[in-house]
């Protein structure tokens, strides 16, 4: 009503409110932000540490620490806070952040949806948490909780664990429509879809997979409710259910899910290689095109990851070369990315020596990746060590070290200050070992016949299982470096110019460091 | 600091070899020992060798970039941004290499598929955690359970080479056959793994999956369940028996006589104590990895015996949860995988063991009745 008696224009900016409410009731994107990103930050650390576990009692055959039942509740959670509650809103953290400030607009589209997207994560992984000090103990069924062990056999916490992912999911689905909504409607003049960032380009990507994938885990989250607790039996064998078509429904989720925790990442290292590479970045066109043909195809692969539950010769072969098919376009992705590196001016600072590492790391996840795309070969490997290494060479020197990379690049826009570049390099090459300890010898001891999710092993694995858990503590420990890089940095360090960075390019970069609480209040040009 | 970042993993690493040099260092899939298994592990290696070639080119690339056109390196930034040319290529290339692929792949898949005329046919279930093996047509049928001393997982005792891989009853089967395995399982999903036949197949409730193998050489072939089935996913070990035909045919003889002898055992006269020395031995294998050895459970998802109102009080009510089952929990129906001296002995024992002195017995007569009643 004010605003339309009040007809005099305000031209001084409205800094952000004072003291706790400002956290609760904001609606400014740079501080739901923030709050994203150390909110991810927070369950990073919190997955982090039941991985430790989970290392500890893998460091010799035997039981030493924990007892199996525990053990499996730490894989789980381990699993599921790693992905909804680490990657996942870390990357919505740096949409909220960036893509705002990268198509010149004031804010997101939806802000009051964007705070309650926002709040509904603590209270999801609250409740999540709570599960562990619940009588029959939390989630032990694996992060891809098959039935009936998540319905029948699950421990009376698993309702808990239901409406935790309801409320992740409802977070996840308005995220995603407000990242569309912000994209497709608050561009700058003159910023055609072409001409977005490669960023904003494979968020929008992600953010239709999540409206298309993440109603689907509701779904199947629900008929689980729905055998649990009222009788029904859509996962139930003797009910006339079935427990495949679990498997069915939760992939045609889950598969798409894997794309959207890289593809974010994708567009961030697109960013940051043309950056300190000093030139442009090579391909443009044919990324945008093989993000949407990976999203695309992320939606018929889902039963590769069921190539042993016995699908008929002819459903087999089809996901075989359907999943085959992806190598295409990400190997164009790959491509892209060395030849804006050939004859570029390099240098190495933080940002950069994760965004190479990403490539080679993520490309070796991608080898084999193509490895298990082979069904007869799939055998072997399905459901050992060669799995876990495989998706944690795309998750963590994948999604964690896009994440990195962009949180290094954008640190100075975000603070004002620039990081402590040694530290950074430090941080980067400690995680880097620890990392590849932690996780190549798992490639061996998965060919060499260890089962995942077990607490304990024959003596035949034991060297490389210790070497995995020496680096798995290695990198563990190094991420408490990266708290206290990004706390100084935060307190202060060397002023950060607009630009700090040589190379870089784009609209976030013409907005002064650190960048004004509203910004672009009027549209910039785009030429 | 990046020396200090080098060295003192590498030292670890280092002591890491020296803590535990007696153990093998296996890095590669096995050949194993059938066709099927050959062609799998000659895919297998293919693949990786696509894969390191395509590597070497692609990060060679990279790391000349990175080392000779660096700005320290006076490196002057070219400017192109695009070549329809070599993105033509470096599409078209990558699915030719990967149609030369699925080529092989296709054919190694229908073989494993044809799983017809097969000259034994053998039923494997899992259950809550171990294996059932039923001979088709031959009356044969036994549990598969680990052997390994509970001493050994705690680390009161040394380790034996095949520590978890080990078990009281391993499958048999017959040298050069082909035996079809048809895979199930009663209560949650497992998986059957045997690395050295590259045999893995899931088995689901209310689902039979078809694998088959042929294997060339006698001997003792380890696996492991694959799939998370609960608390001891990690001890319900495959373990298969490869015996030349007429060792197969003897062994086969000695067990359906075996069978018959368990039968005959159903009509004999039982005392109490008869009974308790039988129903420990059937506790152990089928009941306490979940009610516990000492009977106290593990409240809630595992109720104790221990004193409990089943266990002491009515016994009909007693017979009828450990025959059937109670729907909607991890309690199984027994009914079907012991025999009924085995349900008798289990049930007595219950009910005389850990304080539970109620002096009763249940004798296999009455199971059967109980059984037959239904």
């Amino acid at each position: 009503m004010s605003a339309v008696i009040d007809t005099h224009h305000h031209d001084h900016a409205h800094g952000p409110a004072k003291g706790l409410m400002r956290w609760v009731l904001t609606t400014n994107h740079k501080d739901i932000g923030s709050m994203y990103l150390w909110f991810s930050f927070a369950m990073f650390l919190l997955g982090g540490s039941m991985a430790m576990v989970i290392r500890a009692e893998l460091f010799q055959p035997g039981l030493q620490l924990v007892q199996p039942e525990f053990f499996n509740q730490m894989t789980t959670t381990h699993g599921l806070i790693m992905v909804f509650g680490a990657v996942m809103p870390a990357f919505v953290g740096l949409a909220n952040w960036m893509i705002p400030l990268m198509i010149g607009a004031p804010d997101m589209a939806l802000p009051r949806m964007n705070n309650f997207s926002f709040w509904l994560l603590p209270m999801a992984f609250g409740l999540l948490v709570s599960t562990l000090f619940m009588e029959g103990g939390g989630p032990n069924f694996g992060w891809t909780f098959y039935a009936p062990l998540s319905t029948t056999y699950a421990p009376p916490s698993v309702t808990f664990f239901i409406f935790a992912i309801h409320l992740a999911g409802i977070s996840s689905i308005m995220g995603a429509i407000n990242i569309i909504a912000t994209i497709l409607n608050l561009r700058a003049p003159g910023m055609t879809l072409m001409k977005m960032p490669l960023f904003v380009w494979t968020w929008l990507i992600t953010a239709f997979l999540l409206i298309a994938v993440m109603p689907v885990l509701a779904g199947v989250v629900t008929m689980m409710l729905m055998d649990i607790h009222f009788g029904t039996s859509f996962f139930n064998a003797a009910g006339g259910g079935d427990p495949v078509m679990f498997q069915h429904i939760f992939w045609f989720f889950g598969h798409p899910e894997v794309y959207i925790m890289i593809l974010p990442a994708f567009g961030a290292v697109s960013q940051i290689i043309p950056a300190f590479s000093r030139k442009p970045l090579f391909g443009y066109t044919s990324m945008v095109y093989a993000t949407a043909a990976i999203a695309f195809l992320s939606f018929i692969v889902w039963a590769h990851h069921m190539f042993t539950v016995g699908i008929p010769i002819t459903g087999e072969l089809f996901f075989m070369y359907a999943t085959m098919l992806i190598a295409v376009p990400t190997g164009v992705k790959v491509f892209n990315w060395v030849s804006t590196m050939f004859r570029g001016a390099l240098t190495f600072e933080a940002p950069m020596l994760f965004a190479v590492a990403f490539v080679i790391l993520f490309t070796i996840g991608g080898f084999s990746g193509l490895m298990l795309a082979i069904a007869p070969a799939d055998f072997q490997y399905h459901d050992t060590y060669f799995v876990v290494a495989h998706f944690h060479y795309v998750l963590v020197p994948g999604a964690i070290f896009g994440i990195f990379a962009s949180a290094y690049y954008w640190l100075p826009k975000w603070t004002g200050h620039m990081y402590d570049e040694t530290l950074a390099k430090t941080h980067f090459w400690m995680s880097f070992i620890g990392m590849n300890l932690a996780f190549f010898p798992m490639h061996f001891v998965g060919l060499a016949g260890m089962p995942r999710r077990i607490p304990d092993y024959n003596v035949m694995f034991a060297n490389f299982n210790m070497i995995s858990s020496v680096g798995a503590f290695m990198f563990g420990v190094t991420q408490l470096l990266f708290l206290f890089i990004v706390i100084k940095c935060i307190k202060g360090g060397t002023k950060a110019a607009a630009n700090p960075w040589e190379g870089a390019e784009g609209l976030e970069w013409t907005v002064p460091s650190p960048a004004p609480y509203h910004t672009f209040t009027t549209p910039p040009e785009v030429k | 600091m990046l020396r200090a970042a080098i060295t003192w993993p590498v030292g670890l690493f280092l002591c890491a070899l020296g803590l535990s040099a007696n153990a093998e260092w296996g890095i590669n899939m096995r050949r194993g020992v059938t066709d099927v298994s050959q062609s799998v592990f000659d895919l297998h290696m293919t693949i990786f060798w696509i894969c390191v070639v395509i590597g070497v080119v692609v990060f060679g690339v990279m790391f000349w970039s990175m080392l000779m056109h660096r700005k320290s390196a006076d490196s002057k930034p070219a400017t192109f941004h695009e070549h329809v040319g070599v993105e033509i290529l470096w599409t078209v290339i990558p699915l030719v290499i990967l149609i030369v692929m699925a080529v092989p792949a296709t054919k190694t898949l229908i073989d494993i598929y044809d799983a017809d005329e097969a000259d034994v046919d053998i039923l494997v279930t899992g259950y809550q955690w171990r294996w059932q093996y039923q001979y088709v047509g031959e009356g044969v049928s036994f549990f598969s359970t680990l052997t390994t001393p509970r001493d050994e997982i705690t680390n009161v005792s040394a380790k034996s080479p095949d520590y978890l891989l080990e078990v009281d009853n391993p499958l048999v089967i017959p040298v050069g056959k082909k035996v079809r395995f048809l895979v199930t399982a009663s209560d949650v999903i497992h998986s059957w793994w045997v690395p050295d036949f590259a045999v893995k197949k899931d088995a689901i409730p209310g689902f039979i999956n078809e694998a088959w193998t042929r294997v060339e050489e006698p001997g003792i072939y380890r696996g492991q369940c694959t799939e998370l089935c609960g608390k001891d996913h990690g001890f319900m070990p495959v373990v298969v028996q490869v015996l030349p035909q007429d060792e197969y045919d003897t062994w086969l003889a000695e067990q359906k006589e075996a069978a018959a002898k368990e039968a005959e055992l159903r009509d004999k006269t039982w005392t109490l104590d008869e009974l308790v020395e039988r129903g420990e031995k059937v506790y152990t294998t089928a009941c306490a990895s979940c009610h516990q050895p000492n009977g106290e459970g593990l409240p809630p998802m595992f109720p104790a015996l221990k004193g409990s109102q089943i266990a002491t009080e009515d016994m009909a009510a007693h017979l009828d949860i450990v025959l059937n089952g109670k729907p909607g929990t991890a309690m199984a129906a027994f009914g079907k995988q012991l025999s009924e001296v085995d349900i008798a002995a289990v049930i007595t024992y219950e009910r005389n063991a850990w304080g539970n002195d109620t002096g009763e017995m249940l004798s296999p007569i009455d199971v059967l009745k109980a059984k037959e009643g239904q």
